[in-house]
């Protein structure tokens, strides 16, 4: 979005505190900010996301403590990546931003989990869904489904009735 | 009391040995899903599935029947059969509602297909969840089933 519709969008307070204050600081890491209802979305460089997370959380007029969740999304065909959002919140301002980072596969996305101790449980969420590798993270290993599965499930190429195994005998149906 | 007072009554090992196991079938105290919750209903003071003698056990030790109450997830399978084989025999086993008979509304990677893919199933209950008369009515089906087993051929053919 250009940057005289997001003034537009947002109330004066928010557009200074969530798009212009964090862009006067990160301006070449901020690749693209979108808003949506009122809510702010920064796709980041992968680069400086650790950083810009610590600023929202450390800056005083800023304070997003709570990572509210963090999960994957797999555009491999609109974008030739898989996306990783953050979703914030600030809990003495009552506002909420959304960091984005676009990672190609095999690639990693360095971890937040120095920033929140709450990152641990939802990337490792999404490295069993999406199989996205986070670097740094204490104990990246698989949370919700048995520990030798194969395949990630929640990327599109994978079948919605899985494959064939004991428990499925119909094996991958077309959908 | 009439008939049995002062009389002597002829039966066959089967059938006495069949009313014994009827009649007071202990089932696993384990539900997996939202089935669970009408199971756990069947056995309050409303439903009250103790005047039929079945009494829920915490063992799968002490227990004749297993109720597969809900979805069983490819996760879950290991310990769904690791509890069926502790439990002693003669052992049944009620797969009670959609997902336990056959995968329900959830045809995904993460759900077993039916619990007979599992364990053996004697009786299947439908519905989403079966309400507890449905749970009563199975067991009662059990017990017919149960009925025409004759534990002594078993025995000496193994079946």
């Amino acid at each position: 979005m250009e940057e005289k519709d997001i003034e537009k969008e947002l109330p004066a307070p928010h557009y200074s505190l969530l798009v212009k204050k964090i862009k006067d600081r990160f301006g070449g890491a901020i690749l693209e900010t979108t808003v949506f209802r009122g809510e702010v979305t920064h796709v980041v460089e992968k680069g400086a996301l650790v950083e810009i997370c610590r600023f929202l959380k450390q800056e005083p007029d800023l304070q997003f403590k709570f990572l509210s969740d963090v999960l994957g999304v797999d555009c491999r065909k609109s974008l030739a990546c898989f996306e990783v959002v953050y979703h914030l919140y600030s809990i003495p301002n009552k506002n909420r931003l959304r960091i984005k980072v676009r990672v190609r596969e095999n690639e990693a996305v360095p971890s937040v989990t120095p920033v929140w101790r709450s990152a641990d449980f939802a990337e490792r969420e999404t490295f069993d869904m999406f199989g996205i590798v986070f670097n740094g993270h204490p104990n990246l290993k698989r949370i919700y489904m048995p520990l030798d599965w194969e395949g990630y499930p929640l990327r599109k190429d994978y079948p919605l009735t899985g494959y064939k195994d004991q428990y499925n005998p119909f094996g991958v149906e077309k959908v | 009391m009439g008939v049995t007072e002062g009389n002597v009554l002829f039966t066959t090992v089967d059938h006495i040995v069949s009313w014994g196991r009827r009649s007071a079938l202990w089932p696993m105290t384990f539900g997996l899903a939202c089935c669970a919750i009408e199971m756990i209903a069947a056995g309050c003071s409303r439903y009250d599935t103790d005047r039929f003698g079945i009494i829920f056990r915490a063992s799968p030790r002490q227990s004749d029947v297993m109720i597969v109450a809900g979805t069983m997830t490819k996760k879950m399978a290991p310990a769904v059969k690791r509890l069926y084989a502790q439990m002693p025999e003669p052992k049944w086993v009620i797969a009670m509602g959609g997902c336990a008979s056959a995968g329900g509304p959830f045809n995904t990677y993460s759900v077993v297909q039916g619990t007979d893919l599992v364990v053996p199933v004697d009786v299947y209950i439908p519905g989403c969840p079966p309400r507890p008369e449905a749970l009563l009515y199975g067991f009662l089906q059990l017990q017919e089933k149960i009925k025409r087993e004759m534990p002594s051929v078993f025995a000496k053919f193994k079946v």
